[in-house]
Order: structure tokens, then sequence, then C-alpha cells
């Protein structure tokens, strides 16, 4: 059977996939760019078909923590929001690094700080892979660059997630949020039962019966000796997931003469830059990291040998830059090019600015 | 008519003396050890007075680390 | 008759309920959250629903509670528990979902959360311990705290045109059309213990009925956080709280 087609906007190819994945339950609070999200769910109602969950709650905060108590309970469960929601989720997020629970969490950025813009941006990069919340913990992050990996990263960012019982974040931005494309939805996968998840998540909180002890979700540790050995469990799933879990994209790398590096929508003018580029006989790479976190350090330092300077393109002041130039480690220069407050810069002009700063 | 006799079995090392036992006895049972201390240093209730103890288990609803089993039986 | 052959199984009046384990609890003595333990452990036991109960434990004196009732239990963020309860339970509609709170907990950062999951009439049990007062991190100043009252942040007493009045939130969360049930009680004697011990049940079974959010306020003493005896704690709790907070359904439908 040929496999469907569909005209979607990203935000509403996430709704679909979610229901078809067989998720559990989305919490949400309204927020431009993303609300179709939540609107799309309550408009296709899968507590009629599959079961899912679907709550509007009273605040951002609610979300995470009803994602909390969701994700306690061993199930797939979901929220989404944009930049100052998120913030407000950085709590929750930071408690459920903590008591390790999987669940996905999908930031549609737009510019800040503060209440900032209803525009695209990607200014979130640092609070996504850098911390965001208190504490020693990472997030999986999945920067999609289109509709269909909208769709895509809702199955393989439940999967990491329940993979290595931790969150993971799609970290889109309003242009993919917003843009519509053709989409092929995943297949769709039934809800596990409450037996199931007993048998393939024993943690969960699903009531103590009397072949196992009280299953506790909790961040909580004062005997500072366990609190250490926690951490250090953190962190060695940490190293797992940056051994196993990196993801990347390359566009013409191999033998170009300049390093574009670009996530998200970004990259996508980006790589129209490279056909003006072409044109003009500059060879352009593209690597665009598709985990944030874990990030394609190794990819990028392979090439910092091979080109005569790298440049990070993206919607912010210059955030991923940083993980560029630790990649590259002063082997060759690396340069940012960004604009701010939701200005999507033009491919002639990202090509004027890497003529500008590296040639 | 049958006299009723309780008997109250403090777990005195789970005991931290904080008397509500010993107040809320309608029957002069129960009282603080004087002198002699638990493993933490508390000085834990007791049946003072166990012949008085009518099985009541006053002491046993109040007492807040659950500390306390009563009996009672008929004479 | 020796005392020794009154102690025997067939005697037994009144124990420690069996789903309390041993660990010895970290309250200080005469503290009010062991007896509502106790209470909430018999009646899970007694309505048979061990291996079906979930409790949501705050941030507070009773982040521990999950460390001596066996059940399973989920510690929430500070004020958050009727958020996550919201979850646990619309995701497992056959689960007795309750939250533990204090009344920093309930009725400070979380009144948000508290409000809104009675108004949508969440089928969930919230159990909040009201003493009036921040016990775990040194006996703050809480929403509760009453007029005139010395706590470490307001040591000359409550001044209400400082720091506002002592929230009534029972009173306010009764007037929402998603509780069924609203009750004030305190644990301070046998007889009181007793009838909180129905008013919990019937917050349960309410939940399990899916009648709507059933909300038992228990107001409780904090004697060291009062710097009082337990005893005179418990007086002090009479003469005082019971006239701000006064004992009583405040809605039962």
């Amino acid at each position: 059977m040929a496999e469907e087609v569909k005209l979607m906007k990203g935000n509403e190819a996430i709704a679909h996939a979610a229901i078809r994945y067989g998720a559990d339950g989305y919490f949400g609070y309204p927020i431009t760019p993303q609300s179709e999200i939540m609107e799309t769910l309550m408009e296709e109602k899968p507590w009629e078909t599959t079961g899912m969950v679907v709550l509007q709650a009273e605040s951002e905060l609610a979300a995470i923590n009803m994602v909390y108590g969701g994700a306690g309970c061993g199930k797939a469960v979901m929220t989404s929001s944009s930049s100052p929601g998120v913030s407000l989720k950085q709590e929750g997020i930071s408690y459920m690094a903590g008591a390790e629970l999987p669940a996905l969490i999908v930031n549609v950025m737009r510019g800040g700080p503060g209440l900032g813009t209803i525009q695209p941006s990607q200014a979130d990069y640092f609070q996504t892979v850098k911390g965001g919340g208190h504490g020693d913990y990472r997030l999986i992050t999945l920067a999609p660059a289109s509709v269909q990996e909208m769709a895509d990263f809702v199955t393989l960012g439940f999967d990491l997630a329940f993979k290595y019982r931790n969150p993971s974040m799609i970290l889109a931005d309003g242009i993919i949020g917003q843009m519509m494309e053709k989409v092929v939805l995943p297949p769709f996968r039934p809800r596990l039962t409450e037996e199931e998840i007993r048998a393939a998540r024993p943690w969960a909180t699903l009531g103590k019966r009397a072949d196992r002890k009280p299953n506790i979700i909790t961040s909580l540790e004062l005997d500072p000796a366990r609190m250490e050995e926690n951490n250090i469990r953190f962190q060695a799933k940490y190293a797992e997931i940056e051994k196993h879990e990196v993801r990347y994209e390359e566009i013409d790398c191999e033998d170009a003469d300049y390093l574009i590096v670009a996530f998200g929508s970004m990259a996508r003018i980006c790589q129209k830059a490279q056909e003006l580029a072409a044109a003009e006989g500059i060879k352009l790479g593209l690597l665009r990291p598709i985990t944030l976190w874990p990030f394609p350090y190794e990819a990028i330092s392979h090439y910092a040998d091979k080109v005569k300077g790298v440049i990070s393109i993206e919607l912010n002041a210059g955030q991923m830059v940083e993980d560029v130039r630790l990649a590259v480690n002063g082997r060759v220069k690396v340069e940012h090019f960004g604009r701010l407050g939701g200005i999507v810069p033009t491919p002639d002009e990202v090509l004027c600015a890497i003529k500008e700063k590296l040639m | 008519m049958a006299k009723i006799q309780g008997a109250v079995v403090v777990n005195k090392e789970r005991c931290k003396g904080c008397n509500l036992c010993v107040v809320a006895c309608p029957a002069d049972v129960l009282a603080l050890q004087a002198k002699e201390v638990n493993n933490k240093g508390y000085h834990y209730a007791y049946m003072e007075n166990p012949e008085k103890c009518i099985g009541c288990a006053s002491c046993g609803y109040v007492c807040p680390d659950g500390c306390i089993a009563v009996y009672k039986t008929k004479l | 008759m020796d005392i020794q052959d009154i102690i025997k199984p067939e005697n037994l009046v009144y124990d420690k309920p069996r789903l309390m384990n041993d660990n010895p609890m970290h309250y200080c003595p005469g503290c009010s959250h062991g007896v509502v333990h106790k209470l909430i452990a018999e009646i899970i036991d007694e309505m048979g629903m061990e291996e079906s109960s979930v409790g949501i434990a705050p941030v507070g004196c009773a982040v521990f509670a999950y460390n001596y009732i066996d059940i399973d239990w989920q510690e929430a963020a500070h004020g958050r528990a009727p958020a996550i309860a919201t979850a646990v339970k619309r995701l497992n509609p056959d689960k007795l979902v309750f939250t533990y709170q204090g009344d920093g907990d309930l009725a400070a950062i979380g009144t948000a959360e508290t409000i809104h999951a009675c108004n949508r009439g969440e089928n969930i049990a919230i159990i909040f311990i009201n003493n009036g007062i921040y016990g775990m991190t040194g006996g703050q100043m809480a929403p509760t705290t009453l007029e005139g009252m010395v706590t470490a942040t307001c040591p000359y007493g409550r001044n209400v045109e400082l720091y506002g009045y002592p929230l009534k939130i029972s009173d306010l969360v009764a007037k929402l059309d998603g509780t069924c049930y609203v009750t004030r009680q305190s644990v301070h004697t046998a007889a009181a213990i007793k009838k909180t011990k129905k008013a919990i049940r019937q917050a349960f079974e309410n939940s399990m009925a899916k009648k709507g959010t059933s909300l038992v306020e228990v107001v409780s003493t904090c004697n060291s956080g009062w710097k009082m005896s337990p005893e005179k704690a418990n007086t002090w709790m009479e003469e005082n709280m019971f006239a701000k907070y006064p004992m009583g359904d405040l809605k039962n439908e």
C-alpha cells in the first residue's frame, strides 16, 4: 500500500504523530506559535479512539507537572509550549531529569528574552542543551528541519526518552511549527496496556503489588553520598547517550572549502545559500546537527583540518557557535552569523555574511 | 459485671516521649520514664499503673509514631 | 491476672497499621503528621486498595511521607501535587489517587494547582495539613498563620496590614462546583481522630465513585514551630486555631 502523503503544519504533524505513536496523554497551555498542537489534538478527540488523554492545564507549571505525574506511571506523555512557557516548565524538567522520568517536551521557539516576539527564533539553544533548570542534567534534544521531521521526532523522542529514562525535547522554531509541507505520518500503534507497562517499566507507580517493594518517584535524596551516587549514575547515562545517539546530516561537506553549521529552519536557508555559492564557484558544506544534545562534536572536528573556515548560522546572537568552537578547538577560524528578534535572514544575506566573515 | 482489663505495649525504641498518650489516657495508666531513656535518648512511655488500663486505645489513636499496641480482655 | 496473659493476638484492639512500615518517622515528637499517616494507611488497607493506590507527597515536612506508608508514591515539586495527581488519576481512573500537602504547599506556592484541580472536579482526594506555619524550613509565616501569631518571618506577630489575612482556602474551594466534599477536622483527641478517619475514608470513596474533588483539612499542631510542648500545642490549637478554622463540614454533596 502506498504511503499516504498529507499536507499540514509542523505543529499539526506533532499532534497527529503523537496520537499514532500511542501516546497516553498530552498536557499543555496555549502559547503562540505552537497552539495548533493542542488545538489539533482537541479536534481529533483521541480519547474516543486510542484513549489518549488531552488536557488544557491552568499554566505551563501545571502542565509539566501533569507530565511528571503521567510519566511517573510509566505512561507516554508529552507537553508542548514556546519559549516563555518553556521557561516556566524548567522546574518540572529538572525534577523529571532528577527522578529519571521519560517524556516528550516540544518547544516551538519564539524570540526573547522576556515576552519577546511571536516570530521565530533559535535563542533557547543554551536553555535546552546547557541546563535551563537547576542541577547537572541533560535533555535529549532533537532539532527538526521539516514537517516530516516534526512527525518523525515524536516517535524518536519518545523512544529515546524511554530507552534512557530521560526527558526528550523537540526544539523547533516558529517557522517549522507554522510551515505547511508534505508529510507521511507514522503508522498507528496501540497504546500499551497497564500490564505491558508494568512489565516494560517496572519502576512505574501503578500500585504496589505483593511481589515488589513500593515504587517511589522522587528527585530527593538528602544523604549526600547517595545523592552523589545518583548523579554519577546520571552522568554515566548521559555518556551512553553521547556515545550512541549523536545524529546529524551532512550536505556536500567532503570537498567543501568552508563549513556551515546550522540547525532547524536555518539549515534549510543555508542549503539555498549553498546553491547560490555553488553558482559562484564557492564550495560550501553544510553540517546540520539533528541532535543538539548530544552534539556532533566529532563530526565537526573531522572537518576542522579540511576547511578554511567554519561558520555557525543561527537565529540568535551566537549560542551553538560555542559548541562548534569546542569541536574545532582553535584549529580553524570559527565565526557566527545570526539575526535577532524574529528576523529570518535570506539566503543572499547568509552568503554575504559568509564571504564577509570567512573569505 | 465482668471487669475489663487492658494492656498497653509500647515499642520503646520508636517512642519519642511526646507525652500525648499520657495526656490522652482517661485512666491514668501511662507515664514517661522519669530517668530511663531509649537508644535515641527519649524518655519513653510505659504503663505506670497497668492494673488501671481499660483497653480503650486512646493512647494508640493519638500516638503520632505508631508505637503503641493495645490489648483488652474480660476478666 | 498477669499483664502478659492479656498480651495475646486474640486480645489485640489497636496496633500500628499494617501498611505503615518500621522506618522511624523523621517528624518531631508529638507531630500531627504521624497520626494522619496512620489513618491513611489504615483506610487504604480497609478499602483493599493497597495494590491500586498512588500517593502524591508534597514539599514540606511530609516530603518523606513515602518512606512510611508502603504504597506507590510520587514526590511532587513544591505546590504541584494536585497537578501530578490530576494526570495520575486521569491516566489511571481506577486507582485511588490522593495528595498529602501542608499549608505552604497547598495554600501559598500551590494555590493555582489546588484551585484548578478542585475546579475541574478531579476525582482525587486532597489531605491538607494546616498548622499555620512552615515547619520544615524552621517556622516561617504561612498563608494560614493567625493574626498576631509569631513566626520566624513575622517575629512581632502577623500584622494583617503588612501580610494580609489568614487564608481560609477550604472555604474557597468549597465554593467551587468541582468539589463534592470539603471538611475541616483535627487529630488532637481520640474522638477527633475517629472523625477524621471517617472524613478521609469518605474522601477516598468519593474519588473512587468519581464524585469530584474532596478536600480534608486537618487543623494540626506544629509544636516545634510554635515553640510549645505537644500537649500545650493541642490546647493552643483548640483555643486559637479553631476560632479561625472551625471544625466541621463545609460542603458534603
